[in-house]
């Protein structure tokens, strides 16, 4: 594939991977975070893992836009799912998750309308096709994804859907963050910042990591390249006593961001006063919720949304796993109560998820050889 | 086996790329050895049955597909033939052996590119016969209509399928039809049941495979899963991928003939891929696979689409291809003989079966890193971002 294989040259990535060697200290441990899910997946897709030297570690963060919804949250589509005449949209990854008593595929199974979608503009067309019907969309996600969910609202308004709901779960990036870096017994080297989200942020919004906490932030494509070329630019800060924020997605990620998207999100969204996390808690102004003016489109306006708060399972220690302080291995009930195909934490559901990517990828390629 | 026969030998060689240690310095800790362990076991049991209900995971051919059959079907029904979970059973009939297979059809849209439910309810049937070491003799062909489906569609697949048998080389000697009410059987399904007689070239069993045995693919992969989903116009991408769906029977005959008795076990690598294929072979003969990545062959229009919906190619239904298990020593002739039939020019080997770890399949990838290509779980779901 035309401008895709260049970023994964095994030779590139040797050399890449020598200079990283050159880069250490030997005798000192680095814990580096990769914040997006997207990262992990990649990491473990490629093996990028394998190329690293012993005491360059990578610590998966809680930039899984699936992973960090919690179980109440779910619990609230699946009845929204149930109600009569709705057709329950969401992507796909969304669908496995579990909520309290069952994912949104066994509600489908059980007779409920959910249907996944690619985009949020599927889901209006849905919309659009079947208007004797109640068309719902859990929007989920990071900045990545929230500027389509508020250009599919506001095509929707500018058409006069009338029969077009949007149940909002967006978050934002910068609070887990700051939580993270609060949180006394994380202890990390420097961070591989979120590529896709920057997109439209831009890099600005991670100048506090720096400045604040003293650890160098480099912004990274997804491609294996991207993330070993990333993880050479956060040695050589820390080689040269520099810290701050650096692009290395300049090809996609403009400093400043993209200025049209982050408008329509302020028109369309407005911070929540707080956002349940799975594993992390609540989190002051972490969290999308619709606009005054969109008021009409909002599901949990529409409908009478249970919103009960059910405390994640005991045994489920992805909070930790999101904040790198242990490893998915390291968790009570990984791979044992805990697999993908029954997953009790979501770390465990998408495949960019920490613990289902270590399950699925990691558990075996690293540390031992084939015979 | 002893946690130490697992570690790598590489623990002198710390630091260098390509080795990995933990801080501690010991290449793997003991807990996260014993959990991998416990993982181990729990993936080599017979799967269970447990949920409560049916959902879609269950017809995708991946971990809930086997724990139905394992835990379901395989208890209640017995026997030495489903034991063995071929793609066929065999039925010992006076001197002959004769070897049976059903598969059913619910293909939508009925036509995609490159074939029709017709022509594939004939290949798949064929096709589990064939990759048994059974030449295919006759088909039963039942069809469930659909109400108010049209004359001219269910005459096209009538045709589909007279020809896919002639080409085939197999009669249709019986048949069954039902109408349904509309709405139900998505205009129809078809179920076509076939045997064949065992050929005496085949010694073919999915518990034979041995370390150092060769992995060879018939050709590209994820051709007709992706020609499927794009033909439902779900994705709005256009890409001119058209299904794989043909008979193997020619190329099992070539690689019979070329290699017989070296031949442990092919497969058609239909749904779950290529993948789900060799996951359940490494388990079946309790060896492990190392597949290299670069040498699977995707064509670019598939892999592009692959990229785009964040799917594995390797888990992307095939209709005409298939893995084939041979000795180390026949594998040259065997690929030769395959390359030399219509629809495997592009025949290759991909990687070889091992002994350690046990019913793992690992995949050297092109960047250079290594991961576990595990059963699939659930329907493909496509990631979000």
């Amino acid at each position: 594939m035309k401008f895709v294989d260049e970023f994964r040259d095994a030779e590139l990535g040797r050399a890449l991977a020598g200079e990283i060697l050159s880069l250490v200290e030997s005798g000192r441990h680095y814990k580096f975070m990769e914040v997006c899910g997207g990262h992990t997946h990649s990491i473990y897709k490629y093996g990028v893992d394998d190329l690293l030297p012993a005491n360059v570690e990578l610590v998966h963060g809680p930039g899984c836009p699936v992973c960090v919804i919690p179980m109440g949250r779910v619990d609230d589509g699946i009845a929204l799912a149930h109600e009569p005449g709705v057709v329950f949209t969401c992507f796909g990854d969304m669908m496995r998750v579990p909520g309290s008593n069952g994912s949104l595929l066994d509600a489908k199974a059980a007779g409920a309308d959910v249907r996944m979608v690619y985009s949020p503009l599927d889901a209006l067309r849905i919309a659009r096709q079947n208007p004797d019907r109640e068309v719902v969309f859990f929007a989920i996600g990071f900045e990545t994804t929230a500027p389509s969910t508020a250009l599919t609202l506001k095509r929707a308004r500018a058409e006069g859907v009338t029969n077009f709901s949007c149940m909002c779960s967006h978050v934002t990036i910068v609070p887990p963050l700051r939580a993270l870096l609060e949180s006394p017994d994380l202890r990390l080297d420097g961070f591989i910042g979120p590529g896709h989200v920057s997109t439209v942020v831009g890099a600005r919004p991670f100048e506090f990591i720096p400045a604040d906490y003293g650890k160098p932030v480099v912004i990274a494509g997804f491609e294996p390249l991207d993330i070993l070329q990333a993880i050479t630019m956060i040695l050589r800060q820390l080689g040269d006593g520099q810290c701050e924020v650096e692009n290395q997605y300049k090809r996609v990620v403009p400093y400043e961001g993209n200025l049209r998207a982050l408008e329509v999100m302020a028109e369309v969204f407005e911070l929540r006063p707080h956002f349940e996390w799975r594993g992390l808690g609540f989190i002051s102004h972490s969290g999308l919720k619709l606009s005054e003016a969109y008021a009409e489109l909002d599901a949990e306006q529409r409908f009478s949304v249970p919103g009960v708060r059910v405390a994640d399972p005991k045994a489920c220690q992805c909070g930790e796993v999101l904040k790198g302080v242990i490893k998915p291995w390291e968790c009570k009930v990984f791979g044992t109560a805990c697999t993908p195909e029954r997953p009790i934490g979501t770390c465990m559901v998408s495949s960019e998820g920490a613990c289902a990517a270590y399950y699925n990828f990691g558990r075996f390629a690293r540390e031992r050889e084939v015979v | 086996m002893t946690p130490e026969s697992r570690m790598t030998p590489a623990a002198s060689s710390r630091g260098e790329p390509g080795r990995r240690a933990d801080a501690s310095g010991s290449v793997i800790s003991d807990r996260e050895q014993k959990i991998l362990g416990i993982i181990e076991t729990a993936r080599s049991k017979r799967a269970k049955f447990r949920d409560a209900q049916i959902t879609m995971a269950h017809g995708a051919g991946g971990k809930a597909t086997q724990g139905l059959i394992e835990g379901l079907f395989v208890p209640a029904f017995g026997g030495s033939a489903l034991e063995e979970m071929a793609d066929a059973g065999a039925v010992a009939l006076g001197g002959a052996e004769l070897v049976m297979t059903t598969d059913s059809y619910v293909v939508k849209p009925l036509r995609f590119p490159g074939g029709s439910i017709g022509e594939l309810a004939v290949n798949g049937t064929v096709n589990d016969l064939a990759v048994s070491g059974a030449r295919p003799l006759a088909l039963s062909l039942s069809m469930i209509l659909e109400e108010g489906l049209s004359a001219d569609e269910l005459r096209a697949e009538v045709e589909a399928i007279a020809a896919a048998a002639r080409a085939a080389g197999v009669e249709i000697v019986t048949g069954d039809t039902k109408v349904v009410e509309r709405g139900h059987a998505d205009g129809m399904y078809i179920c076509t049941t076939g045997v064949g007689r065992r050929d005496p070239r085949a010694t073919v069993s999915p518990a034979s495979l041995r370390p150092g045995d060769r992995i060879l693919l018939s050709g590209p992969v994820g051709d007709h899963g992706t020609a499927i989903m794009l033909a439902r116009g779900e994705f709005e991408l256009d890409a001119s991928i058209e299904s794989d769906t043909r008979s193997l029977w020619p190329a099992v005959d070539a690689l019979l003939d070329a290699a017989g008795p070296a031949v442990r076990c092919m497969r058609d690598a239909t749904r779950g891929g290529v993948a789900s294929v060799l996951n359940e072979l490494a388990r079946a003969s309790s060896v492990a696979m190392i597949v290299r990545e670069g040498d699977v062959p995707v064509e670019p229009a598939v892999a592009g689409a692959a990229e785009i919906l964040g799917i594995d190619p390797m888990y992307v239904a095939n209709e005409g291809k298939m893995v084939v298990f041979v000795a180390a020593e026949a594998a040259d002739e065997a690929l030769a003989a395959l390359r030399g039939i219509e629809g495997c020019e592009r025949a290759t080997e991909i990687g070889e079966v091992r002994t350690e770890p046990p019913g793992m399949v690992l995949v050297r990838t092109s960047f250079g890193g290594r991961r576990v290509m595990d059963q699939l779980v659930g329907d493909p779901l496509p990631r979000i971002c």
